[in-house]
């Protein structure tokens, strides 16, 4: 990172440069490209429960009352997030939801 | 009485059909991998992505609410979601035709009573059927009774007894499956003799 440079008769080169993010703006791209990724399952009339907590028992091998818990939140509150991560490893549990016929969609934690 | 997908002393999984249902299984295999098989491929299309599986052209959610159910949107943005669906809905839609395909196969080679070797593609396959009728036929969550009451004139009545048929089916394999979901052990649950 190129210190600010306070030289007048170097001011207009100065100008010119395009000046690098400060500090602050560099955390915060670094924070950005670390935010996780979410899987949301929302709630639809037809996919059974037992069969919703089957597929969230088998493939992202939760607990009982972990899935049972995830899978009365898609009932009742209409949704859940089921996983978190990188957002290929997002993708990839999307692409796994939707195979197993339910329906799926991803995006960053707010 | 019939109680659909039953696990045999051995612990295989069977199902006893007559003929009547039988060829309604098949049928209903049949017309998922109808529905979700892959376009036939472009000539035009570059070899290399048409080996992937990448769609070239126009990609979006189908038109028909049943297959744009069985292959939602990943993403909110329109933008995200068709690069997903670029790269992504030929092998979706291929994993489902291989497990009606397989489903197929088991009925094929059985007679009255059903050997599930691969029950994850009967458990893939009936939901996806579940998927494509209750679309069709505007299941919600509370017109079901509404749905069984019509008159047998309506269309919609014979899918909805299939519909509540490969319901009963789905919900008695996910049982053999995971025998304390409804707090029995499969000790308790009535077994089938192995022949």
């Amino acid at each position: 990172m190129v210190p600010a440079r306070s030289c007048e008769t170097c001011a207009v080169v100065v100008a010119s440069v395009p000046v690098e993010a400060a500090p602050q703006e560099q955390v915060e791209e670094v924070v950005e490209t670390q935010r996780p990724w979410i899987t949301i399952v929302w709630n639809d009339p037809i996919n059974l429960m037992s069969y919703v907590t089957y597929v969230f028992m088998t493939y992202f091998r939760y607990s009982r009352e972990k899935a049972e818990k995830l899978m009365s939140d898609v009932h009742h509150e209409g949704r859940a997030v089921v996983s978190s991560g990188t957002r290929e490893e997002m993708e990839r549990d999307v692409g796994a939801m939707h195979s197993y016929g339910l329906w799926a969609t991803m995006q960053r934690d707010d | 009485m019939t109680y659909g997908f039953q696990r045999t002393a051995t612990g295989r999984i069977v199902l006893r059909v007559d003929q009547v249902e039988r060829g309604l299984l098949a049928s209903v295999a049949r017309q998922v991998i109808d529905l979700v098989k892959p376009p036939e491929p472009d000539p035009e299309q570059d070899p290399l992505a048409a080996q992937l599986g990448w769609i070239d052209g126009d990609v979006g959610i189908s038109d028909d609410p049943a297959v744009a159910r069985l292959l939602p949107d990943a993403y909110d943005d329109p933008d995200d979601a068709r690069d997903f669906r670029r790269f992504t809905e030929h092998d979706l839609r291929q994993s489902k035709v291989q497990h009606a395909t397989t489903v197929l196969e088991e009925i094929e080679r059985s007679g009255e009573k059903i050997s599930v070797a691969s029950p994850d593609s009967w458990l893939q396959t009936l939901n996806d059927a579940r998927i494509a009728i209750g679309t069709r036929i505007q299941i919600s969550e509370d017109n079901h009774e509404e749905l069984s009451n019509l008159s047998e004139e309506d269309p919609r009545a014979g899918l909805f007894h299939v519909y509540d048929w490969l319901t009963f089916l789905q919900e008695s394999l996910v049982r053999c499956l995971d025998p304390t979901l409804y707090g029995f052990t499969v000790d308790d649950a009535p077994v089938v003799d192995d022949d």
